[in-house]
């Protein structure tokens, strides 16, 4: 298990040390053109990289990937669709920006709910705090506070 | 021999970990005086062990002794001697090594400055430390092992991965880990304050500059791991999102959220329960990282070689430390006391805002690295989440807390009335306004996030001085009430003044860089941002174990030469990939940064040139942060309150 | 106390996803081909310039198509299987970004019963297949549509257990 494994990582390595073929790579002339491209290859993952755009990988698919990027926007496909023929072929996994769908609604949603939750459970918990007699420590405690709390009541 | 001499000190260490553990635990649970008198002997023993086994490690790299697996895999005779001593903690066993060094040394700290605690509570921590390295050097005998021997015994070693041969390097893991396993010292305080059943304003003064370090270290180890990406990996971005980043980055949020929670308790005896959570959580935190990064579960650049034994391990110690501090906390923080009341506006309640919406960052950002685990284990396919998804999610979060903070440093505790905390945030506010408005009408074309960004940056930085100024305004004497001001209060100016100037940084560089991907043969010259970049030549070097080509590219404006770069596209004989080292000239208002391609069959090179503004802020900035928290630790009252805490000497519990 | 227990329910539920994540394969993307019928093409043969092959070719019986190359490693680790494979089934030597003396070098060495090698310099066709590493492995039914796609190399293990009864099956279901 463990050299099959290491075989994996070594013809990764090997598939990114290999000769580069990839043509057409050129960058485009118009800088708005550049621009758009830049913008969609940032989004798509390099899959023998993990964890790299192809835009910022030196990896041969990478090179390969960018190259019919180029190829689809000079067919005149939409940003939309170069990302449809990515996934058709590499999967959901290829977009750094994950498609919003039931499951990852949760992914999408949770950090709204749980901001908003947080947020309330502050005011609840500030609220009761507020109402509170504020004589709460013991009078051992609060004695033994004043003793340690003498400096100054606007230091942090 | 060497290896042995390794081996066996480290065996000895966990001999000695376990003492520590064991007997203070015991002693502090049935009183004995003499088991808790074992916790600093047996924690210094324990540390010269440890150092003991990483000297031999380093020795065996200097000697390029390929006996040892782990040294023939990460080493090679023609590696400078510099990087061969860093290559000790270069991959998995050594930087693991590394771990239970840094823990030993944290152990040490506390042992030396705890004089003043009391004897029952210093056991019980260093007990609670010795338990967790207990954990991580059984993990390192038993599955990572660094003194493996190898036979045959090759003539030459497969080389550091090239990546990691850099002067970042030697800097970045050990504060990375200073930071991680020194959160282990909060945890340990809160550990042994919950078997202790008392949690109170004095617990909370001692844990706080032990915190504040451990944040300091992390604070500046991830930074100057974002530097190192920044010039090595050769694409010019500073934060990528990747899981192992993302694993530095939770503890970081929520640790930053225990300084302040921690000012809290310590000041007004309120949090007490969320404070001890969130030190707990920290370390847990500390610990998934470690997990995620050792276990292979993602993939990441960063990661190391995985072995499925490995995750099994750190998940099984994961388990036994998080889980057990955990049904500790269920089973007795319920004793705890509620702590003094606070009005809707006060600093309690800004700083639970920013408890709140740090801890619901890193939530966010734990729930956006392990989704892609989730998913694929329901089978509901793979997905990347990657930076769209991260900037898309955080930036929402923190523009609140921004905006809460330059409140935080000026409202008062307990109760601060609303029309004159209005007219104390006036200048500021005033300023915010014309800073936002300006940059909107100044910069043209910046989206109004930006604007907003920078409005924000103005009023931390505003709010941070003005924290200090108002200490001063209106007394006589000026100088002396400066010179009174204590330094935790310097430190928490200077520490929000240093995010101010990150989130600078950070806004300009992500709205008004340029990046461009040209082709230039040499000779050639293109004009972008108002500059003129030649590659003048490639010539080909030899560097001690690898061979390069190396570009010289002027950049001018009006005729002079403003800077000259040299980037290279190195291949390690080794290794054999290809790398890009780019070429810089950094300044404090813009980075001049270009990255070699590759050679066409023209002659010509596709080079990736870029303009980063600000970009030297988003370093300067956590310098800061770290300095300013550096200063707060060092403020006498921490001194003063041991001192006091021995006066009203507690009886043991 | 119900609330303090709140940290442990969390935590435990991350440990048992931890758990489950060991035993996951992260570096495996799987491949959105499977269940569908497999993008045609059209490349030159492999030892013979002039001839094209087309994947139209392919269908009407169950296939194999084996992705490799002469600098991949795992290749040469694979290839007794992958020809043992070839005795049941016709398998399609796809060569991805290779050179053709090399490639021919190679299988000359290694031996070679692939049906037909096809010959793919600059991996336009991997690029439609979804290819990413080499050795990658296709099984496609008598209609053409990939049923399975084996990535990494294959080992004595895989092929008994994996490859081999499914091909077996698709055999069976393409005679019924």
């Amino acid at each position: 298990m463990i050299s099959l494994r290491w075989l994996m990582t070594a013809l990764l390595i090997l598939a990114v040390a290999a000769t580069a073929f990839g043509k057409g790579d050129d960058p485009f002339a118009d800088p708005e053109r550049e621009a758009r491209f830049r913008h969609i290859a940032q989004e798509l993952r390099c899959l023998v990289c993990q964890g790299e755009s192809i835009l910022d990988s030196n990896a041969d698919l990478a090179k390969d990937m960018r190259a019919k990027v180029r190829e689809l926007m000079r067919e005149g496909r939409s940003d939309e669709a170069i990302r449809r023929y990515m996934t058709e072929r590499y999967g959901d996994f290829v977009l750094f920006r994950p498609p919003l769908k039931p499951a990852t609604w949760v992914l999408w949603f949770a950090p709204a709910l749980l901001g908003i939750t947080a947020v309330g459970v502050a005011l609840v918990i500030a609220r009761r705090r507020s109402d509170r007699h504020p004589q709460v420590l013991s009078p051992e405690e609060h004695d033994r506070l004043r003793r340690l709390l003498d400096d100054e009541n606007d230091q942090i | 021999m060497i290896g042995e001499l390794g081996l066996f000190a480290l065996v000895l260490a966990l001999v000695l970990a376990l003492m520590q553990a064991a007997l203070p635990l015991a002693g502090a649970h049935r009183g004995q005086r003499q088991w808790m008198a074992v916790a600093r002997p047996a924690a210094v023993g324990q540390l010269l062990m440890l150092a003991l086994s990483l000297a031999a490690l380093a020795t065996a790299f200097l000697q390029n002794d390929f006996s040892l697996a782990y040294v023939a895999e990460n080493s090679n005779t023609a590696l400078p001697w510099y990087y061969r001593l860093t290559a000790v903690w270069g991959a998995h066993e050594g930087s693991l090594l590394l771990w239970a060094v840094v823990l030993g040394s944290w152990s040490v700290a506390v042992a030396a400055w705890s004089r003043q605690l009391p004897e029952i509570f210093v056991a019980r921590v260093l007990g609670v430390m010795g338990l967790v390295s207990v954990g991580f050097l059984a993990f390192t005998l038993l599955t990572s092992n660094p003194f493996e021997r190898l036979t045959p015994v090759p003539a030459e070693g497969r080389d550091l991965n090239p990546l990691l041969q850099d002067p970042g390097m030697i800097a970045h893991p050990p504060m990375l880990y200073m930071g991680y396993v020194g959160f282990s010292v909060a945890f340990a305080f809160a550990i042994a304050a919950l078997l202790g059943g008392r949690l109170d304003a004095a617990w909370a003064r001692w844990s706080r500059p032990w915190t504040t370090a451990a944040w300091v270290f992390l604070t500046l180890g991830i930074s100057i791991g974002s530097w190192w990406a920044y010039y090595e990996l050769g694409w010019g971005g500073w934060w990528f999102w990747d899981p192992v980043e993302n694993a530095s980055f939770m503890p970081w949020l929520t640790g930053t959220a225990l300084i302040h929670s921690l000012s809290v308790t310590e000041k007004r005896g309120a949090f007490r329960g969320w404070t001890v959570l969130l030190a707990i959580v920290t370390f847990s935190l500390s610990l998934l990282g470690t997990f995620l990064v050792r276990s292979g579960v993602l993939t990441s650049v960063h990661s190391f070689a995985t072995d499925p034994a490995r995750g099994a391990f750190i998940l099984g110690l994961l388990i036994l430390v998080v889980g057990g501090s955990l049904v500790l906390y269920a089973w007795r923080a319920p004793r705890l006391a509620a702590g003094g009341s606070f009005g809707l506006v006060s600093r309690e309640m800004a700083l639970l805002l920013n408890n709140a919406l740090l801890c619901v960052a890193a939530a966010t950002v734990l729930i956006g690295t392990l989704y892609p685990l989730a998913l694929d284990a329901f089978g509901l396919g793979k997905v990347s989440v990657g930076p769209p998804y991260f900037e898309a999610v955080f930036v929402p979060l923190m523009l609140p807390l921004l905006a809460m903070m330059g409140i935080g440093s000026l409202v008062r505790w307990k109760r601060h009335a609303a029309g004159p905390l209005a007219r104390t945030l006036l200048p500021a506010a005033t300023a915010t306004l014309c800073a936002g408005l300006a940059s909107l009408w100044w910069l043209g074309e910046v989206p109004p996030l930006a604007a907003l960004g920078l409005a924000l940056s103005v009023w931390i930085a505003w709010t941070s001085v003005q924290a200090v100024a108002d200490r001063v305004r209106g007394r006589r004497r000026r100088w002396q009430a400066l010179r009174t001001t204590p330094r935790s209060v310097w430190g928490m100016a200077l520490a929000h003044f240093g995010l101010a100037v990150f989130a600078a940084g950070v806004t300009v560089v992500s709205t008004l860089d340029l990046e461009r991907d040209v082709r230039l043969a040499p000779g050639e010259s293109i004009e972008a941002a108002g500059y003129t970049w030649t590659l003048q030549s490639v010539r080909s070097t030899e560097g001690p174990n690898y061979s390069a080509e190396r570009g010289e590219i002027t950049v001018n404006r009006d005729g002079r030469t403003v800077a000259t770069l040299y980037p290279e596209e190195r291949v390690y004989r080794m290794q054999s990939n290809p790398m890009t080292e780019a070429g810089i000239n950094a300044g404090l208002f813009r980075d001049f940064y270009v990255a070699l391609g590759e050679r066409r069959a023209d002659g010509s090179w596709t080079v990736r040139i870029q303009l980063k503004p600000l970009v030297r802020w988003i370093w300067l900035g956590t310098l800061f942060m770290a300095l300013g928290g550096g200063l707060a630790i060092t403020d006498p009252r921490y001194r003063r309150l041991t001192e006091r805490a021995r006066l009203g000497a507690e009886a043991p519990a | 106390m119900k609330r303090l227990l709140m940290p442990l329910v969390v935590f435990v539920a991350l440990a048992v996803l931890l758990g489950v994540g060991l035993t996951l394969r992260p570096g495996e993307i799987p491949s959105p081909l499977v269940g569908r019928v497999a993008p045609d093409f059209t490349v030159e043969s492999l030892r013979n310039p002039q001839r094209s092959v087309s994947l139209s070719d392919l269908r009407g019986e169950v296939s194999v198509i084996n992705v490799w190359a002469s600098w991949c490693a795992a290749c040469e680790d694979e290839h007794p299987y992958v020809m043992a494979l070839a005795d049941e089934v016709p398998v399609y030597g796809l060569n991805y970004k290779d050179e053709r003396d090399k490639a021919i070098a190679w299988l000359d060495r290694q031996g070679d019963n692939y049906t037909a090698s096809l010959y793919d310099p600059d991996g336009k066709v991997g690029l439609e297949w979804g290819v990413y590493g080499v050795p990658e492995t296709y099984i496609l039914d008598a209609e053409g549509v990939v049923r399975k796609k084996h990535i990494g190399a294959i080992t004595e293990r895989t092929l008994r257990e994996e490859i081999l009864p499914l091909v077996r099956q698709l055999q069976a279901e393409a005679e019924s």
